[in-house]
């Protein structure tokens, strides 16, 4: 059991006496939910509190014909029955498109269907009663009449003359399209030695968060004053659009988040049930609390991937790569989620392919179309995991085709370590990175020879085992270039407050959120070290909109790098503060002071001067015995949002090992490995357990994930007996592993590392099955997730 | 509605309510105790997050309805982080992070320390699999397993006398 420190990278300007950067300390928050007292939305009571249940479409796309509601608002306990019609008149719809993402289109959507029902699922009438129970028995004598149209269910035919066009007012199934072509792939598919050519296919599937999305709204008539206790990653966005949807003023909304179960992208979009929550709240002038059900959860939770993309790659018989090409094709929900949009992974998609290499020539072509499904959204790693396994699949191909093993086609293709800074072909901009130090790494950790010697031999025994790779990039740390330029309230930007209290103790308030990476403690890290006290002695304020800096929240792997760079700014602003106090109750000059494990102390030879407390005590309660003039401050504030680079990319690399059963069809995972390169470490331990996290969510949709829809847009498995999740007994042990190249866009130079994990794992666990069947004659698997079946049927042996 | 009166012990306290007969043992727990450390993740039985101790077997909260419970005894998260049985897998877990967002961490805890039991009373420590096995019914998003593994195995060992 490694509980124990790792040992703490060479810093220079972080490397502060008690520093806590780059060391393994425990969160500090953690107690409360081992002992089972944290305090999740699903936990939340209040008085007069009602909940609502909803009547949902069991059609695909369905015309509301009539609803009848009687019986219902008879039933035992029922407070009101509200219709779409009804409930839009006191929230407004919302349309989500982005303004740089050209062309792309949706319709506006309501928080209860009015008229039509575009999915399965889709709420079109609430039912609120004293208990959730009294509600569900009330929805079921709610009488919806419905007329079944059409439903458009195949992404490969959304746009074809003949199917039927969701939304009329869009003329069309097209929400996006984009296509890019940089440098001159014809010519160099031509002039290749070989091509090599496939469709990668990537099973839809969802976030499955141990807590289902939950929301309580509490309209108070008499402040006229919304507070929403919401399983959010992102509480000022959200303030934001309950705000501007319910003809508020943000200063009349209130959102607090504290413990949320789960989140990886699925509690940052708008959901219209949650929209609908909150306005039947105004409505009723009481609290209203929903929790999703799993059924719920699996039809209305966004859906991710869902990708078809047609790939090829040309290469030399030296291994050089000479060009890309993709087509992809993603078949969302009937409308663009609201506010960040359906478009930005196929988007992500155009822009990652071949992104860790040299190769110029590539062609791209995304469209993202319409379906009576589930709507469609960010998921941890967006476009990642599909960009990855485009591209790592097709690199494996190239080197099984011309003969040459997997490790090597990378070292002469990836881009060079002292190339930085760099563009890419689809015009990432690189600052630093280290494909080329990671994959030695990652060589030497996992003992890559070795291995192989072992396949040999087992192989002889009629034992299968593959290795695989995946090189990869990860978007963190966005700016504004990711959300802001397009219009969207969804602020790049964070802030932290840091003030120390009248017992010399330190009280933060950060805008960023806590689904349990560990931002508090990466916060808590930042600013013990930068302000000079014991992690004990800082207590961190998250989640409230009413008290914490405004601020993006948490998602994109943006907590560390960018709410930490806030906390360490913030923690020296006041340290340079408290200082200043120091100096004129010591009649010292600040500059020569420090403050170092809660004492201030002299900077030269670290005598200690004046403990913390005493400071305070003088400062808050005698301030008469300080210098004329003088006025302490003991609160600071400071916001960074990066300028220097639009998004710091990571990168890394990770590794599969398994075993093959190939009567079968079964996956044994024997190890995965993973190197990566997130810059400074703050938390070691923090980021491994992002990786760990983030790679098994990578191996569920390699292995196991996917929500099955039939050709009438009707769910199949929305269950957790029939979709299946990576569990215990199946998973590996994963090893990490770092390479460290800070940004020097913030003085702490860290960058993200919470999607790295989910981005390469798909790509690496394929490419491992592959190594494995290869020398029995099946065909490349590309078709995820890989279940036995399809395994049994590369074999021929179904 | 139909209700029936039930009297159980649960936590080392008496406790006598009237619950309808549809109530799952997880639901009076969480709505009728305000015993919110038990979570509801997927109310058919599969996650795992409402794991609590009935009688001194671990059971599915939301797979037993709360009148099964009549004179029985039930053990929560709360119940057991008070009398301290379990302090050290709590500690283990805090230090090794095998949690991240928490939500089905009393579920795992508990299920956890049923292997622990079982396996001291056959006098073996678990292996790293037994321990995978062991928990293959408590789902967890967010930490991948190998930190809860790690966390358990570690319990396991220093339980056996061997070095935490």
């Amino acid at each position: 059991m490694k509980i124990t420190d790792d040992s703490p990278p060479v810093l220079t300007a972080l490397d502060r006496p008690n520093s806590y950067i780059g060391r393994s300390v425990p969160r500090p928050n953690l107690q409360r939910l081992t002992q089972g007292r944290g305090q999740y939305v699903s936990d939340v009571s209040l008085p007069r509190m009602a909940h609502v249940a909803f009547v949902r479409s069991p059609h695909a796309h369905a015309r509301i014909e009539s609803i009848e509601a009687e019986a219902a608002k008879k039933s035992s306990g029922v407070i009101a029955v509200v219709t779409g019609a009804e409930l839009a008149k006191v929230m407004t719809p919302w349309v989500g498109v982005l303004t740089h993402l050209k062309g792309l289109k949706s319709a506006p959507q309501y928080p209860l269907a009015v008229g039509v029902a575009c999915w399965q699922g889709e709420a079109v009438a609430a039912v609120v009663a004293r208990t959730r129970a009294q509600a569900e028995d009330a929805c079921e004598l709610v009488a919806v009449t419905y007329e079944e149209l059409p439903a458009v269910t195949d992404p490969e035919t959304a746009l074809d003359a003949k199917t039927p066009v969701i939304h009329a007012a869009l003329g069309d199934n097209l929400c996006f399209e984009r296509k890019l072509e940089v440098g001159s792939p014809d010519k160099a598919f031509a002039e290749s030695d070989a091509v090599v050519e496939t469709t990668f296919m990537f099973g839809r599937h969802t976030g499955v968060t141990t807590e289902p999305r939950a929301v309580v709204a509490d309209w108070n008539a008499g402040e006229q004053r919304m507070t929403v206790y919401h399983g959010t990653q992102a509480p000022h966005m959200m303030q934001n659009l309950f705000a501007k949807h319910l003809g508020l003023t943000e200063a009349q909304v209130r959102v607090l988040t504290k413990d949320v179960g789960g989140s990886f992208g699925i509690k940052v979009h708008t959901y219209a049930d949650e929209m609908a929550t909150v306005a039947l709240s105004k409505l009723l002038k009481r609290p209203v609390k929903f929790v999703a059900d799993r059924i719920e959860s699996f039809v209305t939770d966004i859906h991710a991937r869902d990708h078809r993309v047609k790939a090829r790659i040309g290469v030399n018989k030296d291994g050089a790569i000479t060009a890309f090409e993709i087509d992809d094709l993603t078949g969302i929900g009937p409308y663009s989620v609201y506010p960040r949009t359906s478009g930005i992974e196929a988007n992500q998609v155009v822009n990652l392919v071949g992104g860790p290499y040299t190769c110029a020539n590539y062609r791209a072509q995304a469209k993202v179309v319409f379906q009576n499904k589930n709507v469609m959204c960010q998921y941890r790693a967006v476009g990642h995991p599909i960009a990855v396994a485009v591209t790592e699949g097709l690199v494996e191909l190239a080197a099984a085709k011309i003969g040459m093993d997997p490790l090597e086609i990378r070292r002469r293709n990836l881009i060079a370590d002292d190339a930085y800074p760099c563009v890419s072909a689809a015009g990432l901009k690189f600052e630093k990175l280290s494909h080329h130090e990671s994959l030695a790494h990652l060589d030497s950790m996992m003992n890559y020879a070795g291995l192989r010697a072992e396949q040999k031999k087992l192989r002889e025994k009629g034992i299968h085992r593959g290795i695989g790779f995946a090189s990869f990039i990860e978007v963190t740390n966005p700016s504004a270039a990711f959300y802001g330029v397009g219009g969207a309230k969804i602020t790049s930007q964070d802030g932290a407050t840091v003030k120390l209290d009248a017992q010399g103790s330190i009280v933060v308030h950060t805008g960023v959120t806590e689904q349990g990476q560990g931002a508090e403690a990466v916060v808590a890290q930042c600013v013990a070290t930068s302000f000079g006290v014991s992690m004990d002695k800082v207590r961190v304020v998250t989640g409230d909109t009413d008290n914490t800096p405004y601020g993006g929240g948490t998602w994109a792997s943006r907590a560390a790098g960018i709410g930490g760079e806030a906390a360490w700014q913030a923690g020296k602003a006041l340290r340079g503060n408290v200082l200043a106090v120091a100096g004129a109750m010591l009649q010292a000059k600040p500059e020569e002071l420090d403050i170092r494990n809660g004492i201030v102390v002299d900077k030269a030879k670290g005598t200690e001067r004046l403990a913390l407390d005493e400071l305070a005590r003088v400062a808050y309660f005698r301030p008469d015995t300080l210098p004329p003039g003088f006025q302490a401050e003991l609160m600071a504030t400071r916001h960074y949002v990066p300028r220097g680079w639009p998004f710091a990319f990571t990168n890394g690399i990770q590794a599969s090992y398994l075993e093959v059963d190939t009567d079968t069809g079964f996956v044994k995972l024997l190890k995965h490995w993973c190197v990566e390169d997130c810059g400074t470490i703050i938390n070691p331990q923090l980021v491994d357990e992002q990786i760990r996290g983030g790679v098994v969510q990578g191996i569920g949709a390699a292995l196991f994930e996917q929500c099955l829809y039939d050709e009438r847009g009707q769910m199949l498995n929305g269950n957790m007996a029939d979709y299946l999740v990576p569990m215990s007994a199946e998973m590996p042990d994963i090893e990490c592993g770092h390479v460290v190249s800070p940004t020097a866009d913030s003085e702490l130079g860290a960058k993200g590392a919470g999607e790295a994990g989910t981005a390469g794992a798909p790509a690496c666990v394929m490419n491992a099955i592959n190594d494995a069947l290869r020398p029995l004659g099946a065909q490349p698997l590309t078709d995820m997730p890989f279940t036995p079946g399809k395994i049994l049927r590369a074999l021929g042996k179904v | 509605m139909n209700t029936i009166d039930i009297t159980l012990t649960v936590n080392g306290e008496h406790v006598a309510e009237r619950v309808e007969a549809r109530t799952t043992l997880v639901d009076f727990l969480r709505e009728d105790l305000s015993l919110t450390g038990s979570h509801v993740g997927c109310e058919h039985g599969v996650c795992g997050a409402c794991t609590v101790r009935v009688n001194g077997e671990i059971v599915r909260g939301c797979l037993m309805l709360a009148v099964q419970c009549d004179g029985a005894t039930v053990e929560t998260i709360e119940g057991l982080s008070d009398s301290g049985e379990i302090a050290d897998l709590q500690l283990a877990f805090e230090q090794r992070n095998a949690l991240q967002c928490g939500y089905c961490t009393p579920g795992i805890i508990a299920a956890a320390q049923e292997l622990l039991l079982q396996a001291k009373k056959q006098g073996v420590v678990p292996s790293r699999d037994a321990i995978r096995e062991h928990l293959s019914g408590n789902y967890c998003r967010c930490t991948g397993y190998h930190a809860i593994v790690d966390a358990v195995e570690a319990v396991a060992q220093a339980r056996a006398g061997g070095k935490p």
